[in-house]
């Protein structure tokens, strides 16, 4: 028993760096860029508050009556006394837990109506809107005012209001920016509404959260806050210099590849908006056929339909390294 | 435990425990065609340019039907009501007639799917077609099975007469019969009579 | 089908697996030939009815399961100890992190529950068997088709690859067409029915079987959360009974219930699953409960504090937890409103559960708590679970959950739950209802190593999944970069896992060391406990008690012992009828998984034709009038002199 009593401590005190190493560094979520991150990280740590609380009471309550009351060797036959109960007490934790939740379902219920809308401070300003539409596994972005169109980066204009309205063109996923926003699912014929403000200019981390087939990990996006000046410039050049988006090209898009950024003139809303339907018309369920067997069995299996390269295409292509910016928060 | 005014099928401990469990057997039954009907209902209106209950719906058939199967509840309750008297004979005859009642409800409902079939409202048609063939057809699959099982009852209470095992065997077995009956009076109301108006 | 498609090939580990499978069957056969004991396989396990034989196989199955689950975790923990390990690919993760929650969860968590509710339920209340003995054999072997069935998929055809919750329209043939996701719909099918039989003969059971005396308020605590699971899997499991039709039929014959294309909702699938996903935490969570009120009470040399209150907070637990399914996707865009009132129910299950909590301290509280295994583990459970318990809370607040929401922080959180919830309990009743089983105790030497290891390996493995939660990393990622800084947390994570590893290696060792070793001198009553199982012999007879003992009040058994007033009278005994032993459960499981496994290759021909040996098997069922046995009193007397000495 020595042995692993010493073992625990030796493990514990090297945890204890790594511990150390967590908290140096901001963790993302505790680390809001922005109103509604901020409100979500407010009642995060309020709630932390609360829990550490209870956690402490507990586990001093249980310390304490474990060791005191512990069998020991002269005990004898010592018997305890039998206690059916105490009605006091046992009201008092009854009690006390409602408190507990009343006082946090108050913070919770003004959060959960407060994100679903334009942040305080903001209420005056028009939000831009961009449309989300999530394909495996990419994210596609439409500006509709400006009528151009980007992949697996978002640039929007910082300290303004931007309304995303979200779907998917297949599997669901979920959009996730956890320094502006926290997340909401896309789905297939539906629209889902996510508000988000940037404080500063920055680069954000985003992903999808809801796994979705062999790509997922590699599902990662950008946000990039910019002034509005830089903004506009932005889609001035996009405008001038991005080729126009064809039909052949989107339905492309929605294959099942992981693939790198890209930027388009024009939006595919103007043949399909996927949260009213149609697209099983991009699906096809032979490009998600998985074969078990060796590649050359694949290979074969597959001339007759020339799918070789219409197979899952897991493999990061080069491009895609760079989709995923998350050097931007890897601070620590 | 084994009074004389206790029905045969009560009187052996077992007994009352097999229909005890049939009792809650029949709680998760209700369950399962709650999520039927409550799963038909976020579907119904998914028709995804397929038909829609009222262009296929022939009220006539379905009425039949109703009253194949609310005949067959209540012969299966004079079978019981024999099966009390030690009436051997009069309880076959009557489970009889239920079978064909029963066998003439599944005919009509066969046809009329068929029918539905021919209208282009398969199975896979559409959610809302999956949504009702999947109801109905559990609601019919019972049927089937609940004929088959009365079907062997028969033999036995043929072979065995009746005793305190074949009764309880045959109490269970309407009981199940009767659920089914109530499960197509919800069918008809919520899903043909309302499909009918909407 | 080519056989290349049949067998999984391609992956030297999985053909190492294959190799293994058919090595260890021709082995096992070869052994058991050789040993002749097919006939007493046959006869004494396969055919038997009896409640503590089932459960036993249960345990058995729920070990065999935490090893598959558990070695599907450990690669899981491998593949993500370093950033951008090339160890599995996303395909082979993927299938793994699906089956090992499935597995985990309703191959080894349930099986664990239900066969030490099996064994002790009708011990506790003074029965014989339970109400449906044969049902109750044809539960195991539903549920034990289905988890064979479901164990195959990884070497035959392809694991199911969209996660336990096989959220649609993933989970559809349009994004998943292998016949992996095909295994799930079919095989938890055939579980789940048995899993139903299950419930509905526990609740006949404990209804209608507590020995004469033991009114509602004198039943004990763990025959008490056994009925409310049991109330629970009758209310819950017809959901997944039909959702999992729904995905046999969309997959198997093309129809639309959640689809995206011709009105399909995929919605519908997250709702009917969480409907039953909900209550199944709380089926798993329940009965643990019990276990440790159990356990706690007895080695803290005391009677269950609160006993009433624990028993209005399980009734409580079970009614709320029909109530809060839409937490699981608060981020699908529900209203503000409806995210609330779910907000509401959630953190409302902590009330109940509190009590609980502060309960079991108090049963402690003035006792004199003896730490042996079995109570290591009830304490244990306390911290650890408060944990998850906290955690939960945070989860349940709606707008926080925006940022949790299917992040690592999630899995840490409900790894806290389930852990020290389930397999903290089921380690707990292993080792305190072991000798009632088997006639002998574990060891406790071997036991506390298994404690420790286990412990701190749990606490190791998933206490940084917390914080690279929090720092962004979501669930089911095979892979992330070196730059996202979570190399150190996960490495550290990963090692936590091997240490818990050890400690499951170190349990199984422990019962091969005590089944060889252990002293079979343990006495009918060893840990001096408190309730009617351990008033009979261990191992208990086949017959349970000879005299179906009567009851005055709760913990009855304790209250007799103190005042001398156990003891049989030989003019007491009576013959007792046995039900005979049946060919047609195990009959029946085999037949259900051989059609079962020609549905989820969708060969249609064949499962019609095999599903005649369903319909054999059943008409069999029906005409089956076999009424048992009786065992005469002298067989009674002999047996009873064995333990007891000379009766009264």
């Amino acid at each position: 028993m020595k042995a692993i009593k010493r073992g625990v401590l030796l493990l514990t005190l090297l945890a204890i760096p790594l511990i150390l190493a967590g908290c140096d560094s901001k963790l993302i979520v505790f680390d809001p860029k922005g109103p509604i991150a901020r409100s979500l990280t407010d009642l995060i740590v309020y709630s932390i508050i609360f829990m550490l609380v209870i956690v402490v009471v507990v586990f001093v309550l249980f310390g304490y009556i474990v060791w005191k009351y512990r069998a020991k060797p002269g005990d004898g036959n010592f018997e305890p006394k039998e206690e059916k109960g105490n009605h006091v007490l046992e009201i008092i934790w009854f009690v006390i837990p409602i408190i507990i939740v009343i006082a946090l379902m108050v913070p919770t219920v003004k959060t959960i109506y407060e994100v679903e809308d334009v942040p305080q401070g903001y209420e005056e300003e028009e939000p831009l809107v961009i449309h989300v539409t999530s394909a495996d596994w990419k994210w596609i972005f439409s500006y509709p005012d400006q009528d151009i169109e980007t992949v697996n980066y978002v640039n929007i204009p910082a300290d303004h209001p931007v309304q995303f309205k979200m779907t998917s063109a297949g599997t669901m996923q979920s959009f996730w920016v956890p320094e502006l926003a926290g997340q909401k699912y896309t789905m297939a014929n539906m629209q889902t509404k996510l508000y988000m403000v940037a404080d500063m200019p920055g680069s954000y981390y985003g992903r999808n959260t809801n796994f979705n087939g062999q790509g997922y990990a590699h599902m990662e996006f950008e946000v990039q806050a910019m002034t509005n000046e830089d903004f506009n410039e932005w889609v001035q050049e996009v405008k001038n210099t991005a080729n126009d988006l064809t039909e052949e090209e989107y339905a492309e898009l929605l294959e099942p590849t992981i693939i790198g950024r890209k930027t388009y003139n024009q939006t595919h809303l103007q043949w399909i908006d996927h949260a009213h339907g149609g697209s099983e018309k991009y699906l096809n369920p032979e490009m998600y056929r998985i074969t078990h067997g060796d590649e050359e069995h694949s290979e074969e299996e597959n001339t007759d339909n020339e799918s070789e390269d219409e197979q899952a295409d897991i493999e990061t292509e080069e491009e895609a390294t760079d989709s995923v910016s998350h050097e931007e928060h890897a601070h620590h | 435990m084994t009074q004389a005014n206790t029905p045969l099928e009560y009187r052996s401990q077992q007994s009352q425990m097999n229909i005890l469990g049939f009792w809650i057997f029949l709680g998760a039954e209700i369950v399962l065609f709650s999520t039927l009907f409550a799963s038909y209902f976020v579907l119904e209106h998914n028709t995804a340019g397929g038909p829609a209950g009222h262009d296929i719906f022939i009220l006539k058939d379905v009425l039949i039907e109703t009253f194949l199967l609310l005949t067959s509840s209540f012969t299966a309750g004079l079978a019981i009501h024999f099966m009390r008297n030690n009436a051997k004979n009069d309880m076959i005859v009557w489970t009889i007639v239920t079978l064909l009642l029963g066998a003439g409800f599944l005919y009509m409902e066969i046809n009329e799917f068929i029918h539905y079939v021919h209208e282009g409202a398969t199975i896979q048609t559409s959610g809302f077609t999956a949504g009702f063939f999947t109801l109905l057809g559990t609601h019919g699959a019972h049927v089937t099975f609940g004929i088959i099982w009365i079907s062997l009852l028969l033999v036995q209470i043929f072979r065995r007469g009746i005793t305190e095992k074949t009764s309880s065997k045959f109490f269970i077995a309407s009981l199940y019969w009767h659920f089914l009956d109530v499960v197509w009076i919800f069918i008809f109301t919520f899903v043909y009579l309302k499909g009918m108006v909407g | 089908m080519s056989l290349d498609e049949f067998f999984v090939t391609g992956d030297p580990m999985i053909l190492a697996s294959q190799i293994a499978i058919g090595l260890t069957m021709v082995g096992l056969i070869a052994l058991i030939t050789y040993l002749k004991k097919w006939k007493w396989l046959w006869t004494e396990w396969f055919t038997t009815v009896d409640h503590k034989k089932i459960g036993i196989m249960y345990i058995l199955a729920g070990v065999l399961m935490f090893f598959r689950g558990g070695v599907d975790g450990l690669l899981m923990k491998a593949q993500t100890s370093r950033p951008e390990l090339g160890f599995l690919d996303a395909q082979h993760y993927d299938e793994i992190f699906t089956t090992h929650g499935v597995i985990m969860i309703l191959f080894m968590a349930m099986p664990m529950l239900i066969g030490i509710m099996n064994v002790v339920v009708p011990l506790q209340i003074g029965a014989r068997d339970v109400a449906f003995p044969k049902l109750n054999a044809l539960s195991f072997w539903l549920f034990f088709a289905g988890a064979m069935l479901f164990n195959v998929s990884f070497v035959i055809g392809g694991s199911p690859d969209a996660g336990w919750t096989s959220y649609f329209p993933l989970a559809g043939k349009e994004f998943t067409p292998g016949v992996g996701n095909n295994y799930y719909a079919i095989a938890l099918q055939i579980a789940g029915i048995g899993t139903l039989a299950t419930g509905i003969n526990f609740v006949v059971t404990i209804i209608k079987m507590r020995a004469p005396g033991m009114s509602w308020m004198k039943m004990p605590i763990f025959t008490w959360t056994s009925l409310v699971t049991s109330i629970i899997i009758v209310a819950a499991f017809p959901i997944f009974t039909v959702a999992l039709a729904y995905m046999s039929l969309d997959r198997l014959f093309g129809t639309h219930f959640f689809t995206v294309a011709a009105g399909g909702d995929p919605m519908l699938w997250l709702n009917l699953f969480w409907l039953w996903g909900h209550p199944e935490v709380y089926i798993v969570v329940l009965p643990a409960f019990g276990m440790f009120s159990e356990v706690i009470a007895t080695f803290a040399r005391k009677n269950l504090y609160g006993y009433k209150s624990m028993v209005f907070a399980v009734a409580g637990i079970a009614f709320l937890s029909m109530l809060v399914w839409v937490h699981h996707f608060y981020t699908m865009g529900n209203s503000a409103a409806v995210n609330s009132i779910f907000s509401l129910t959630t953190m409302m299950i902590a009330i109940p559960t509190g009590v609980k909590i502060f309960n079991w301290l108090f049963t402690l509280r003035k006792g004199r708590i003896e730490f042996s295994t079995s109570m290591l583990w009830a304490l244990a459970f306390i911290p650890c679970f408060t944990i998850g318990g906290v955690t939960g809370v945070m989860l349940a607040m709606a707008a926080a959950d925006y940022q949790y929401h299917n992040t690592m922080f999630l899995v840490a959180h409900f790894h806290y739950v389930l852990i020290p919830g389930v397999v903290f309990a089921v380690f707990a009743a292993l080792y305190y209802w072991w000798p009632k089983m088997f006639g002998f105790k574990l060891n406790e030497k071997i036991g506390k190593w298994h404690f420790w290891l286990f412990v701190i390996g749990f606490n190791f493995t998933f206490m940084p999944m917390f914080f690279v939660g929090l720092d962004g990393m979501s669930r089911r990622m095979y892979t992330y970069s070196e730059s996202t800084g979570w190399g150190a947390w996960l490495g550290f994570s990963a090692v936590g896992s091997l240490i818990m590893a050890a400690g499951f290696a170190a349990l199984c060792y422990n019962i091969y060391w005590s089944f060889r070793y252990a002293s079979r001198d343990v006495g009918s009553d060893p840990w001096n406990g408190r309730t009617l199982e351990w008033a009979t012999a261990s191992p208990a007879p086949h017959y349970n008690f000879a005299v179906v003992p009567e009851v005055e009040k709760l913990d009855d058994f304790w209250y007799k012992k103190k005042e001398g007033k156990l003891g049989l009278k030989k003019s007491d005994l009576k013959s007792v009828h046995m039900p005979s032993n049946s060919w047609t459960p195990v009959f029946l499981g085999v037949a259900f998984g051989i059609v079962g496994f020609f549905l989820v290759f969708e060969w249609f021909t064949l499962a019609i034709i095999s599903s005649v040996l369903i319909v054999i098997g059943l008409v069999a069922n029906s005409f089956d009038y076999d009424d048992g046995y009786h065992i005469p009193v002298d067989e009674l007397e002999k047996e009873e002199r064995e333990w007891r000495g000379e009766l009264k």
